[in-house]
């Protein structure tokens, strides 16, 4: 279709998809209201299972085939960034140039905030069950926060400090961890993803069963995979280049 | 203004999928499926809002268990949406990366290797 | 609390979870381990994955096989966690993904020479998601599962960097797939602000009692979009032929076999447990039987007029979805087993014939009809095996699409629609008959070359996905055979309609579902053990109407085939060619263009469900 004619039939679709949204928003309950019955439930069922984070209950504890998915459909696409993005036939990777120069000063801060950063990453994923936060947004707190090497220093220097073979490592191991988290579960308490570990005492680190161990591993499969894609695409804009051997 | 918020992650769907309508380059296109799915975050949480009510961390002991907290199962689901989100995107965009490299432009009208 | 679950209950997590972990290993190791290693991994663990589904499917004979993940079962009626419900149709499901997910592996043990360990783990991700998405019984759950078939899904179509229709077919796949997934979810906010639910039996008896308003069409409507969007309904069909066109052969088998039938399962489980009750059955009857004769012929007719053998089988799995739509949404037992029994059979035979496709991509480098003219003529047993592939997509007795076919059009006759079986017969005859016809040129040479078309995608200059071939390898016969013999044996096998209708009678019982799934544990279906006749498997009419089909598609392939020798008047040509191309046009392989279309399709299906109950009340 061209250019116009795609907008028009576009406009007239969402017009209407529009109205029926807008219909379906007088239905709703207003902004604010009261019934939220799984809310409820979902409180009381971290309560019992002495999680103070009710999120995080509901995320690693109650609805944890939901995370199982969703921190494989991580593992996949990082999988799949690193196929998609694979040297093809005529291309080659070369090493690193040097390049660049970077004042001192950007160097102190960026290793400076670079510590900082990971101790609050590594904080974040171990609270996951006390405070918000959790595996997801620690790991990727712990991967962007080690590209501070890069942006206030060099490619080598962010090369060398995450080698990419433990990070495949902890990206499958993450993965596999959580997994096998959930058969742990079948075989001592009867069921997939069952929280069979002591329960502890609310508020205290080691509380809450399974689900500080379950954010651990996705903490480790989130740091490893975000730091794999960033990897990936670093390396396909610096390192891949047309090769001599054309195909 | 008791369905602005909903409206609000409609419209973000909306536009976002009319910018992938309108795009002439595709990053542009997959960012603007990020957007298309922020509106749902928008949406979710919304739904999950109650008036004067805490977040659902607890500081101590609840005794009374106080459930008049924010709906944590919708927040929970938005945490999952948008993990998937940033995964895809990251998919979608290294395909851009190679689509570039064998077509030599980021434009669909441009693309024309499957047509009829 | 977590407490012992009876039966089979701690099957199907496993069937999610076991090919999880071989993928991680496969990503993890696949450096470090020589390439039939990999290869040995993946196919033994979808060959694990085919034991657990085949025990959950044998344990469905009795009962739903009910999962609550974590062992949060009901109490007082509300759960917390996540329902995995496993009834005869969605355990079958789960076993085809795993069979046809082994045998695609046994093909790609020669064929495929792409980034291997990614490949392998790609696939075995890809399975987990079709379990998940086969086996829940959440519709949140359902999204996640469905997002992870997708992203495993769009890496392999675009698995072969280095051809350029690759990388925009997957990226088209990946754009509008997720662009409906996000539709999806906004319905499920939707409905769970409503219910509070996310559970599809308990949103379904939370629903039970209430009026149908602008809230539930809006939801409804948004969910069946995302998983119509899989399921390649008209007008979110686009995407599937340019995926198809693009991805590895053996990835091809696993899309058309089950992930697009997935898709279908997905929106008409979601209908049936949780809107069921709510919705009137004649609305939803009239909007998926209009909407599937659309699909039908539009799939048809893009089949009929393509030189791309892959793209052609695309099409003409569009087209079948079409009638298995009509067959789903004449919302009967009846029709569901028709469904049932067709889609098995088509995945046989689809995936078999993309395998052949496969083979002639190793062998001539190309998959252009026009291309290969003639050059199969020494393929030796090949040709017969693509003859009897093409005439058994016609619906050849007595293959499996046959018994499906003939099931789905006595359904629809029964539910009202008199037209059916002519409407099911010109589809197979169409889609069969484009299928000999490449099969009539490429491998025995017939009749002149076709003209040149430049608005055609060919199929010339695509990049082979492994080594090329002289002789086709046994881990490449195997699968082609089993796959053809599996449909050829499922309509010769007794009892096999029988069991499609008990699976389909469970599958509409939604009403049974919801209180299975709520009591908490697995039960016996009403009537189970009763031993009443079954239906035949096989009644004359419907053999006569598939005899009728087959014998069209041959004659459809010999006018193809010899078209401007036999018809001296050329405008008579002209005109149909014009009226063809018009419709190609819009499949235009433009991003924007599809998105537009998914919105027209949104606002069609909210017209049908949601015009007819604006009534002043």
């Amino acid at each position: 279709m061209s250019r116009r004619v795609r907008l028009i039939v576009f406009g007239v679709a969402a017009a209407g998809a529009g109205a029926l949204f807008l219909l379906a928003t007088l239905d709703l309950q207003p902004f604010g209201g009261s019934f939220h019955p799984y809310r409820t439930h979902a409180v009381g069922a971290s309560a019992l299972h002495r999680t103070a984070n009710v999120v995080s209950s509901v995320n690693f504890d109650q609805r944890g085939f939901d995370t199982l998915g969703e921190e494989t459909i991580l593992l996949a696409s990082v999988i799949a960034a690193a196929s998609l993005l694979r040297p093809s036939h005529e291309e080659s990777e070369t090493g690193p140039t040097g390049g660049g120069r970077v004042l001192d000063a950007t160097r102190l801060v960026g290793y400076l905030f670079m510590a900082v950063t990971m101790v609050i990453g590594l904080d974040v994923v171990a609270h996951g069950q006390l405070t918000p936060g959790g595996g997801f947004q620690g790991g990727v707190v712990l991967a962007t926060g080690i590209h501070l090497l890069y942006v206030a220093g060099t490619y080598r220097a962010l090369d060398r400090a995450r080698p990419l073979g433990p990070a495949e490592w902890g990206d499958a191991l993450g993965a596999a961890a959580f997994a096998c988290l959930g058969i742990a579960g079948l075989a001592v308490a009867g069921a997939y993803l069952a929280n069979f570990l002591p329960l502890g005492s609310f508020g205290h680190l080691f509380s809450a069963g399974t689900v500080p161990v379950l954010n651990v591993a996705v903490g480790v499969e989130v740091a490893s995979g975000m730091a794999l894609l960033i990897a990936k695409f670093l390396e396909q804009a610096i390192l891949v280049k047309a090769g001599s051997s054309r195909s | 203004m008791n369905v602005y918020p909903y409206l609000v992650g409609g419209w973000l769907l909306l536009v976002g999928a009319l910018g992938i309508a309108r795009s002439r380059n595709l990053i542009h296109a997959v960012l603007c499926l990020s957007i298309a799915q922020s509106g749902t975050y928008v949406l979710l949480v919304a739904v999950g809002f109650q008036h004067n009510a805490s977040p659902p961390v607890f500081g101590e002991p609840p005794s009374p268990v106080n459930v008049h907290v924010v709906d944590p199962v919708v927040q929970a689901m938005t945490l999952t949406d948008i993990v998937v989100s940033a995964t895809v995107t990251a998919l979608l965009l290294s395909l851009a990366v190679q689509i570039h490299k064998r077509h030599g432009t980021l434009d669909p009208d441009e693309l024309r290797s499957l047509q009829g | 609390m977590p407490n012992l679950d009876g039966g089979g209950a701690w099957l199907p997590p496993l069937a999610v979870a076991v090919p999880i972990v071989a993928a991680a290993g496969l990503a993890a190791l696949s450096r470090h381990l020589p390439r039939p290693a990999v290869d040995v991994v993946a196919i033994a663990t979808s060959l694990s994955v085919v034991g657990l589904t085949a025990s959950i499917l044998s344990m469905t004979a009795a009962g739903r096989v009910v999962t609550w993940v974590g062992g949060w079962t009901p109490h007082h009626g509300f759960s917390v966690g996540i329902v995995l419900v496993s009834d005869p149709l969605g355990a079958a499901l789960a076993l085809l993904a795993a069979v046809l997910v082994t045998l695609a592996l046994v093909f790609s043990w020669e064929y495929v020479q792409l980034d291997e360990g990614h490949f392998h783990a790609l696939v075995l991700l890809f399975l987990a998601g079709m379990e998940g998405f086969a086996l829940t019984g959440d519709l949140f759950d359902m999204f996640v599962f469905f997002e992870l078939m997708g992203a495993a899904a769009y890496a392999l179509t675009g698995i072969k960097i280095e051809e350029r229709r690759s990388v925009q077919g997957a990226m088209n796949f990946g754009i509008v797939n997720s662009l409906g997934a996000y539709v999806a979810l906004v319905g499920v906010g939707l409905v769970y602000s409503k219910t509070g639910n996310l559970g599809l039996p308990q949103i379904g008896r939370a629903l039970a009692h209430d009026r149908p308003d602008a809230l539930v069409v809006a939801a409804f409507v948004m969910v069946m979009t995302g998983f119509l969007v899989k399921g390649a309904m008209a007008p979110f069909h686009f995407w599937l032929a340019d995926a198809h066109a693009v991805a590895p052969s053996p990835v091809c088998v696993l899309f058309s076999g089950v992930m697009v039938p997935l898709g279908l399962y997905g929106a008409f489980r979601v209908y049936w447990v949780a809107f069921g009750t709510i919705l009137p059955v004649g609305d939803i009857r009239r909007t998926f039987v209009v909407l599937g004769v659309v699909t039908a012929l539009v799939g048809a007719l893009m089949c009929v007029s393509e030189r791309n053998f892959k793209r052609l089988l695309a099409y003409s799995t569009i087209g079948h979805v079409g009638l298995f739509i009509v067959a789903l949404g004449v919302l009967t037992a009846a029709g569901t087993a028709g469904a049932a029994l067709y889609v098995a059979g088509h995945a046989g035979v689809k995936a078999s014939l993309f395998l052949v496709g496969g083979v002639l991509l190793a062998r001539y480098g190309s998959v252009d009809e026009k291309d290969l003219h003639g050059r199969g003529i020494d393929a030796g047993m090949l040709r017969w095996v693509a003859v009897a592939g093409g005439l058994a997509l016609a619906c050849l007795p007595p293959f499996g699409t046959a018994l499906g076919k003939a099931v789905s059009e006595a359904a629809g006759s029964a539910a009202g629609y008199p037209w059916c079986p002519a409407l099911f017969v010109a589809v197979s005859a169409l889609t069969g008959g484009a299928v000999l016809r490449v099969v009539g040129r490429v491998f025995f040479g017939l009749g002149p070359v076709p003209p040149e078309d430049e608005r055609q995608t060919t199929g010339e200059g695509e990049e082979r996905e492994g080594p090329a071939l002289e002789r086709v390898p046994m881990s490449m016969w195997v699968p082609i055979g089993m796959l053809l013999g599996g449909a050829l044996v499922m309509g010769l096998l007794p009892g096999v309609h029988e069991a499609a209708l008990r699976a389909g009678a469970a599958f509409v019982d939604g009403g049974g579902y919801r209180r299975q799934a709520l009591a908490g544990a697995h039960l016996q279906f009403p009537g189970a053990g009763r031993t009443a006749a079954g239906p035949a498997d096989w009644d004359a009419s419907g053999v006569l109407l598939d005899l009728l089909s087959a014998a069209l598609a041959v004659g459809v392939a010999a006018l193809a085939i010899w078209f401007r020798v036999v018809v001296r008047r050329p405008f008579v040509g002209e005109g149909a060619r014009r009226l063809l191309s018009g419709f190609r046009y819009l499949h235009s392989g433009h991003i924007g263009d599809y998105v537009a279309w998914l919105m027209v399709g949104l606002v069609v299906l909210a017209v049908f469900v949601g015009l007819p109950l604006v009534r002043p009340s």
